[in-house]
């Protein structure tokens, strides 16, 4: 079933606008909550070890501390299989540095933090292992997530064309340590009383918080409520339960019928709420002189914590993107004594596509070929992994598109050409792609009105993302009726259960199941049948997509950027960043463009930026706040251009959507990295981009 | 130590008791229940607890409670006005100049007393002729800011959805009246 767009499509301001011009929507820590108890951590001071002793006297005797939580008295918890990054003051083990080891529950937030710096620890320390190095011995293949991503792949003969391909490439490219850092740090205010748990997080997904924390502390669902209407961001830190919540549940079951509230510190929002871990990647592609790719090789290698089993995928997108007779990915991971990664913006595909995307364009210069027309060339017909058809591919449109936009035609490929009053001036491209996901489990409630309002209930989030605004245009759609007489309800496990905002899935599940819900609706009032008195009510559950197995499901897209590099010092300059996307029907092209060109722009952040430095002596991140962990401000950034081309996807879902929310973001990189190389002739393979690799030309 | 302290927030007086250490943004959102400043970094990093103090635009994340005492302080809630947004509100909507709205007051705030600042001829960075007084010229003394003195006065307030490219043209338009 499709759904005939009347709002989708419709230029919308957001729903939520008004409320969050003013500063009065309510995020997490903000909601009113009688006479609070302040939550601040204790975090280890070794990178691995053992505590052997706590002293908690001075703090304990501080007036307006109502208690010190530790190992010894803090509630005994149930850790969920792979979550043992939730396992807080259950052990004396301690296995990274800045790990909390316990936490004090005070009057006030300034008493509470005060108290936390007079507990004393005593360590016995043993040695840490913090760097990723090659030569490590200790590499395994991760556990595939899913099959449809598998961690290794294996087609043709790749060792044999790589030898005696006319056109051979082998080259290392690196991507830094990245920090999500949403501007609102990750929040919790929980309040445990006889009636059950509620719970304010500032999460991407209030059902799997309730599912995890009924598992940790053996509660019934029904008696756990988490409500999050409004989020400051996120993107991927907040998909799962992190330390922080567990921490502020240990300390609200020692409050009965007190709130607590605790909010992570910019500083330790670095230790405790994930990181894109730093990937190092290996591009090997043997091509025939006119550029097609006759074998391809890409293997990629990141570390996870001694906790958690996390690979960063970067091999994810290497099958869908380029025809490759003979082709090979691989993917392995090690362990250390660093805190543990996680999800971020694009995982796997971002850092992925910045390799793949550069290697490209490496290849390009080595065939003397334009390096649109080298993707051209490269185009596939079916899905060159599974075989499928894709339900729809315009990557080749987008590229073609932005080429006229940005004036490709009058490009000099020749580097170093451009010289404007010390200023080297280039432009660069890169592909883009993302899969079309939907995630399984979600439900959603209806119930119509007789004065002819609809109230949709689902437990989705809006993490900023335009959901309030853009669900209520797919819902409106589903019941073929004006946006105007939906009331849309997400946030609040109070509502139906929904697969959490992540992976760019969104819209696609969560509107999946309204448009179910609404047409069991339309069925059931009949054709011209009026609303009964009572009202009516349908709960649906998510169907399933019948053509998921039948055609490969992606969103494409390409990127343009030009830079300035002053030939004095080396300072990159992005004035302008162009994307245009094939990403099937775009709901609200207001809300998406913003969600697209913040993509970008955080990958030009990605691109010249960002880069977590880790002291390898003590195992921490020196630069853990936010003016030393650079992200663009407005300085930055100059013009980003958006662009959509018309898709029709009948099979992604029934909307036709295929998710914006992390596309944008990749290749971006590797755009801006290409356009510094056109620039100045210099290869950059190990992001970021910073002056000093380029002074020393 | 605790101190009684007053504060005029959004034209309403209040008599509050802080701690010594509390800051202005803490007294305003844990002890006034005023969450329109937003806590982004506690550390004077992100611009999000910006608020109008005495008129001019201050991070009140960096600013003692205690040291305020009958101040005189406008955030973005206060803006609006009789239930009708102030213009810069309602550019930001216009131009979606935001996502997740958790830097947006901040922005709001510091775009409005950046345009005073302009207004009364202080330079930036960026601008060409520090001595001229004409800085919020184009060059041709029309007095519209130029993006790139946009961009530069308005690189305090942090947006990590990075809604940069809107809320350029969505300050400009206000400038610009
Ligand atoms: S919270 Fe004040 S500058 Fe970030
Ligand atoms: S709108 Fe989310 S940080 Fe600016």
């Amino acid at each position: 079933m499709t759904v005939t767009a009347r709002a989708m499509g419709e230029v919308i301001d957001r729903i939520d606008g008004p409320d969050k011009v003013r500063g009065v929507a309510r995020y997490a820590f903000e909601q009113p909550l009688d006479h609070p108890a302040y939550l601040y951590p204790v975090q280890s001071t070794i990178a691995r070890g053992r505590i052997i002793g706590i002293d908690c006297r001075s703090a304990s005797s501080t007036p307006g501390v109502l208690m010190v939580l530790n190992q010894y008295n803090a509630p005994r918890t149930n850790i969920p299989a792979g979550q043992g990054e939730l396992n807080i003051l259950q052990s004396d083990r301690v296995a990274f540095r800045n790990q909390f080891v316990a936490g004090v529950i005070a009057e006030t937030s300034e008493i509470a933090r005060h108290a936390a710096s007079l507990v004393r620890l005593e360590y016995q320390e043993e040695p840490h292992d913090v760097e990723l190095h090659g030569d490590r011995d200790d590499f395994w293949v991760p556990s595939a997530a899913s099959a449809q991503f598998p961690m290794e792949l294996d087609k043709g003969d790749v060792d044999a064309v790589l030898t005696s391909a006319p056109v051979r490439l082998d080259r290392v490219y690196t991507t830094a340590r990245q920090y999500h850092n949403p501007l609102e740090p990750h929040t919790t205010a929980a309040l445990w009383s006889e009636d059950g748990l509620t719970l304010y997080v500032s999460t991407q997904g209030v059902s799997g918080i309730r599912d995890v924390v009924t598992a940790l502390f053996g509660l019934d669902p029904g008696r756990v409520r988490v409500v999050s209407s409004n989020v400051g961001g996120a993107f991927g830190s907040k998909v799962h339960a992190n330390p922080d919540v567990v921490l502020t549940l240990l300390a609200a079951r020692m409050v009965p019928n007190r709130p607590v509230k605790f909010a992570l510190t910019r500083q330790q929002m670095f230790s405790q709420a994930g990181y894109r871990p730093p990937t190092v990647q290996r591009l090997q592609i043997g091509a025939e002189r006119d550029g097609r790719i006759m074998a391809f090789s890409h293997s990629s290698t990141s570390a996870t914590s001694k906790l958690v089993e996390y690979a960063e995928h970067c091999t994810r997108p290497t099958a869908t993107i380029y025809a490759a007779p003979n082709l090979r990915t691989r993917q392995l991971v090690t362990s250390l004594d660093v805190p543990t990664p996680c999800i971020m913006r694009a995982p796997g595909d971002c850092p992925g596509m910045f390799a793949i995307e550069c290697a490209m364009d490496e290849l390009a210069v080595e065939c003397g070929i334009d390096p649109i027309e080298l993707r051209i060339r490269n185009e596939p017909e079916i899905h060159p992994a599974s075989g499928l058809p894709f339900s729809s591919r315009n990557l080749i449109g987008c590229l073609q598109e932005g080429a006229q936009r940005f004036d490709w035609e009058h490009r000099d490929p020749k580097p170093r050409a451009r010289n404007e009053l010390g200023w080297l001036v280039g432009t660069g491209v890169a592909a883009s792609t993302y899969h079309a996901l939907q995630q399984s489990g979600s439900m959603a409630t209806i119930r119509a009105d007789p004065d002819g309002r609809y109230t949709v209930l689902i437990a989705a989030a809006d993490m900023g993302t335009g959901t309030w605004t853009a669900l209520t245009q797919v819902a409106a759609d589903a019941l073929g009726v004006p946006v105007g007489s939906v009331d849309l309800r997400i946030g609040d496990t109070a509502y139906p259960n929904a697969s959490s905002a992540g992976g760019s899935s969104g819209i696609a599940s969560w509107g999946a199941v309204i448009c179910e819900a609404a047409g069991q609706l339309r069925d059931r009032l009949g054709r011209g049948g009026s609303i009964p008195r009572q009202g009516l009510e349908v709960t649906a559950r998510m169907p399933e997509n019948r053509y998921a197995s039948q055609y490969a499901l992606h969103s494409f897209g390409a990127q343009f950027a030009e830079v300035r590099v002053n030939a004095e010092t080396g300072e990159v300059r992005v004035p302008r960043l162009l994307g245009v996307f094939a990403a099937g029907r775009i709901v609200n092209p207001k809300t998406a463009r913003s969600q697209l060109l913040g993509g970008m722009t955080m990958g030009l952040s990605m691109a010249l930026h960002e880069e977590g430095v880790l002291d390898p002596r003590f195992g921490h991140v020196v630069n853990q706040d936010l003016a030393t962990y650079h992200v663009s401000s407005n300085a930055d950034v100059g013009d980003v251009e958006v662009h959509c081309l018309d898709e029709d996807d009948p099979y992604v879902n029934p909307m036709g959507t295929k998710g914006v929310g992390e596309l944008g973001i990749v290749g971006t990189a590797a755009a801006i990295a290409n356009a510094v190389y056109h620039a100045t002739g210099v290869r950059i393979r190990d992001l970021p981009i910073t002056l000093d690799k380029l002074v020393a030309w | 130590m605790d101190v009684e302290i007053s504060l005029r927030v959004d034209g309403a007086e209040h008599r509050l008791v802080v701690d010594t250490r509390t800051s202005l943004l803490d007294a305003l959102r844990e002890r006034l229940g005023n969450t329109s400043p937003k806590k982004g970094c506690d550390h004077g990093q992100c611009g999000a607890c910006t608020v109008l103090l005495d008129g001019r635009r201050v991070n009140s994340c960096l600013a003692l409670a205690v040291a305020h005492q009958g101040a005189q302080i406008v955030t973005a809630a206060g803006l609006a006005q009789d239930g009708a947004l102030h213009p810069m509100q309602e550019s930001f909507i216009r131009h979606d100049a935001f996502q997740c709205g958790y830097c947006t007051p901040g922005q709001i705030v510091s775009a409005v007393g950046m345009l005073d600042e302009a207004r009364a001829g202080w330079p930036s960075a960026v601008t060409p002729d520090f001595a001229s007084s004409n800085v919020s010229a184009d060059g041709g003394g029309s007095g519209v800011l130029v993006e790139d003195e946009i961009r530069e006065r308005m690189s305090g307030n942090l947006c990590r959805c990075a809604a940069y490219a809107n809320i350029v043209p969505a300050v400009k338009e206000v400038a610009g009246r």
